[in-house]
């Protein structure tokens, strides 16, 4: 999209970061809006007054770490924020304002002209229906097709999102096609109404980075052939570098700066921004950035904290064949050293992390723990040896007992294992809520009252509380804002430094293993693809699938990400992979669906802007 | 207020020294204000529930006049009279309690036929009851957690032949049992006994649910990677996160309780005479229905209120446990 037009003098003027113009169309509109969510703890203004505007064919992207209200705002042009919630301002979608419609005509627009593409795929389809069954539903209630018709134009529309073999898959249920191919019926789904705008709600967060990139290339392809509107809400700033035209950073509730994607990711004006663009660890840039550093060396003849030796894990099924969910895996990992563990989801790397806690046995291959061989170990036997590894989970809310006090969790491993007394447990205690940066009166207070960052920080505190040998940190930073991530990375950097202690660190975040790892493993589907120093993994990766990963990772610089981009495609069609795109003319596209509507001598109601007293301003379903 | 008084407007404080203090989504930990344990908030959501706070008003007035009005033990009385002296009958046994004018007279709920004040009998009823249902709440209660959570949380055999047992437990007619060992059974702690080893079913069922779901989170995982034991993790991490399942059960088990021993007295199974106790009373006045009415009524009202008041209770107790649940748009 251009930034500039036209003025009389024939001068190009500027007219303030890309916003549209008067004159100029838009599908969907906030004007002004404002949203309050009744609590028990009183009112909570979560949108203070947001304007945007998303012209045909353009993706906005609304950025913003959690709670900065982005996704409440896009609710609002759909109307379905819960009952207590209070909305003022105006929402326009397709130049009608949302908050007069009836609830009738409500449920027109939703889908015929405003459709949205969810978080997370598994939940936003119906488990019990088949795939064409709930294609074909969304259509036959927008009268856009009926019966046979729509049948067919579901398998049209699914061959167009790129799924093979469409008319096999329309029988399928949701949980036999994969996260990517779940995505694209949504995508479907969300464009067989064709739609004028539709908002993506996070909708590459719940995928694989590989997989990522194809749907964004899908998204992509949707607004260049289909003029599509799309406004995409998102708090990672590469998907925001590869996809949006324009920006709008939000922060509790407000707009805080917006502008087209250059200016707002390479000359960012707001304090806000420069801070969030400066927590984000980038590709391909290495060491040093945020200020983390890690000690280079590892002692080349170190003792080995783990010795993985043709590791086999299988889990297993009643009445079927084992699941091996990793395959003769071998690696290791040197006292004082950080391995990456890297992988899409399926690979098996967080198995492995669980059979290093002794939790899951192994069923063959050789397992060393700092020395111990633990397969086939006796739970007795283990427990000394947990005492020499701490562990730090992915989702802090989850991995901390809610009814225990923070410094109770802390001091549980020493309790556990009856290392000093009350007064010598405390002191510990007070000692690690310093190494990790919370004040010492957090001691008493309860994991709900701080945040996901401060829990994570208690996490990292519980790990180290025994002076462990080894840590085994699973996907710790992935439920986190980026600048609440950049805290933790840069706390667990200081204390690996101070501590020495081995790290198996297992992430799909390649990025963040660039910034930390001595190390990587890439592992796919329980086998070790490629293996080697961070170094030589990151800047020279000799595997196709290695290849892949690193060239899907986007960067938060659209001038970056595009060559990226072309870079990616480019090395897709050398390895004889498909680039993801609409697999029909927009032209064609939008004539099919007229044609569909003909078919079956139905017409939209245009009628649709009734006023309707007591429902403006108000939520209501 | 105007805007920028808001309490909840984004505030670039002047207070925070550096950008990511100010713009962080991290919430301040706010040290000079008063920290909530969920313990303490379920206590405040518990103290608003108005119908909960008349129910314990009600429960507990009704536990304190039956224990000290004719007393128990060692607790004193003050009512004077007791529940097995006969006396002579005064008008016919009539209750003596007036509202206008206001009096309560000799024999405030009246008499029986053989003269035994009626007031004496219904409150040592009321006392029977409360022990047998308090009773029967905490050991039912204690007998069906700990089965419940060793099933849950050990699955595989233990699980197997726990369970059945608990569907062996269920499937037997529970008034045909209790009234069975209700026979065998002498005194009231005896019957109490009994129906605790019949009434734990149900929570069991419940807390093995809760505890099949919570052990698979993460925190429990986390303790059993750091060594902790079996039973530490059940008793110190698992049981403490079920405890408003718990607590709820409890309650609805000990109003249930009251209407299963009124039941099995009523039958004739439970308190034998001379001891007696509410649903006794109304079995032995039943045929008294029509012509001395307050036979029936006196201990009746009691029962209902017992029962009513337990449940309020417990309404509150799952209403302060699980605010989400049945909120109101208000």
């Amino acid at each position: 999209m251009t930034t500039t037009t036209q003025s009389d003098s024939g001068q190009p003027v500027y007219t303030g970061s890309g916003t549209p113009t008067g004159d100029e169309e838009v599908v969907l509109g906030f004007s002004d809006v404002d949203v309050r969510f009744k609590t028990e703890f009183g009112s909570v203004h979560a949108v203070k007054g947001v304007d945007l505007k998303v012209r045909p064919g353009e993706v906005v992207a609304l950025v913003g770490e959690s709670g900065s209200g982005k996704s409440v705002t896009s609710m609002t042009a759909m109307r379905l924020l819960p009952r207590n919630a209070t909305i003022g301002g105006q929402v326009d979608v397709a130049g009608k304002e949302v908050g007069r419609l009836k609830e009738s005509s409500m449920r027109r627009l939703r889908g015929n002209d405003v459709a949205m593409v969810f978080q997370e795929p598994m939940t936003a389809l119906n488990p019990v229906l088949t795939v064409g069954t709930q294609m074909v539903e969304s259509m036959e209630l927008h009268g856009v097709a009926r019966g046979a018709s729509a049948w067919k134009r579901a398998i049209e529309l699914l061959g167009m999102v790129g799924i093979p073999e469409p008319e096999r898959q329309m029988k399928k249920y949701p949980h036999e096609l994969s996260g990517g191919q779940r995505q694209r019926v949504v995508i479907a789904i969300a464009i067989s109404c064709d739609p004028k705008v539709i908002i993506a709600d996070e909708p590459t967060t719940a995928l694989d980075v590989t997989v990522q990139a194809d749907i964004l290339d899908l998204l992509r392809s949707l607004k260049d052939k289909l003029n599509t509107g799309i406004l995409l809400i998102t708090h990672n700033m590469g998907v925001v570098a590869d996809m949006a035209d324009r920006v709008a950073v939000m922060f509790k509730g407000e707009i805080v700066e917006r502008g087209t994607v250059e200016e707002v990711l390479l000359h960012p004006n707001h304090d806000y921004t420069k801070m969030l663009l400066g927590s984000v660890p980038r590709m391909g840039h290495g060491r040093g950035q945020m200020g983390i550093s890690v000690k280079e060396e590892v002692d080349a003849d170190a003792p080995l904290a783990i010795e993985l030796k043709n590791l086999v894990i299988e889990y297993q099924r009643l009445g079927k064949t084992p699941f091996r969910a990793v395959d003769d895996v071998s690696f290791d990992v040197r006292q004082g050293e950080i391995v990456g563990l890297v992988g899409e989801s399926g690979s098996g790397k967080s198995t492995i992390g669980r059979c290093a806690l002794g939790l899951i046995p192994a069923a063959s291959g050789e397992f060393q723990l700092l020395g111990q061989n633990i397969t086939g170990m006796k739970r007795g036997d283990l427990k000394p040896l947990r005492k020499r590894i701490g562990v730090i989970f992915q989702d802090p809310a989850a991995s901390l007992n809610p009814r225990l006090p923070i410094g109770e969790c802390i001091a549980e491993p020493l309790v556990v294992h009856k290392v000093g007394d009350r007064k010598s447990r405390q002191q510990k205690v007070y000692e690690l809520l310093d190494a990790v940066q919370l004040p010492r009166e957090v001691y008493n207070r309860y994991p709900h009252e701080v945040s996901g960052g401060q829990r994570q920080r208690i996490s990292v505190a519980r790990a180290l509380t025994l002076d462990p040998e080894l840590l085994v940190a699973d996907e710790p930073t992935s439920a986190l804002d980026v600048s609440v991530q950049a805290r933790v990375l840069k706390i667990f950097s200081d204390l690996q430094e101070q501590f020495g202690f081995a790290c198996l660190f297992i992430s799909h975040d390649l990025a963040v293993i660039d910034l930390l790892a001595h190390k990587v493993v890439v592992l796919q589907n329980g086998r070790v693809v490629e293996a080697g120093p961070r170094q030589q993994i990151m800047e020279n990766p000799q595997e196709d699938y290695t290849q892949r990963l690193i060239a899907a990772a986007p960067v938060p610089d659209p001038l970056e990400q595009g060559r990226r981009r072309r870079e990616r495609h480019e090395l897709l069609l050398e390895q004889g992979e498909e680039i993801v795109e609409l697999k029909v003319d927009g032209e064609e596209f939008h004539q099919s669906s007229q044609a569909a509507v003909v078919d079956t001598g139905d017409t939209k109601d245009t009628k649709d802007t009734e006023d309707v007293d007591g429902t403006d301003g108000r939520a209501s379903r | 207020m105007t805007d920028s008084q808001r309490p909840d407007e984004p505030d670039p404080t002047p207070a925070a020294s550096t950008v990511e203090e100010a713009y962080s989504v991290e919430k301040q930990i706010d040290l000079s204000q008063k920290s909530y344990s969920q313990g303490q908030l379920v206590v405040r959501r518990f103290f608003r529930h108005k119908g909960a706070m008349v129910s314990l008003f009600v429960l507990v007035f009704i536990t304190v006049m039956a224990f000290t009005s004719i007393g128990y033990g060692i607790i004193p009385n003050w009512w004077g009279k007791t529940f097995y002296d006969a006396g002579a009958t005064v008008d016919g046994g009539r209750p003596t309690l007036q509202l206008w004018p206001f009096q309560i007279g000799e024999h405030p709920f009246g008499q029986d036929t053989i003269g035994k004040d009626y007031f004496a009998l219904t409150m040592r009823g009321t006392q029977r009851s409360l022990i047998v249902a308090f009773t029967v709440g905490l050991l039912s209660t204690v007998i069906g957690t700990v089965i419940g959570a060793v099933a849950g949380f050990y699955r595989g055999w233990v699980e197997a032949i726990l369970m059945r047992v608990t569907d062996l437990f269920i499937i037997i007619p529970l008034l045909v049992l209790a009234a069975v060992v209700g026979k065998m059974a002498e005194g009231i702690w005896w019957l109490a006994l009994m129906l605790s080893l019949l009434t734990w079913t149900g929570l069991a069922r419940l807390v093995r649910g809760e505890v099949l779901s919570l052990r698979e989170r993460e925190f429990v995982t986390a303790a059993e990677a750091i060594g902790t034991g079996p039973g530490r993790i059940i008793f110190k991490h698992i049981l403490p996160n079920t405890i408003g399942t718990i607590i709820v059960s409890a309650t609805l088990a000990i109003a249930a309780t009251i209407l299963l021993e009124s039941a099995l007295s009523f039958l004739g199974y439970g308190v034998q005479a001379p001891d007696t106790s509410l649903g006794l009373l109304i079995s032995t006045y039943q045929n008294a229905f029509l012509t001395r009415p307050w036979l029936f009524w006196w201990p009746g009202l009691m029962i209902l209120a017992i029962a009513l008041s337990v449940n309020f209770l417990g309404d509150g107790l799952r209403d302060a446990f699980d605010p989400r649940q049945n909120r109101t748009a208000d």
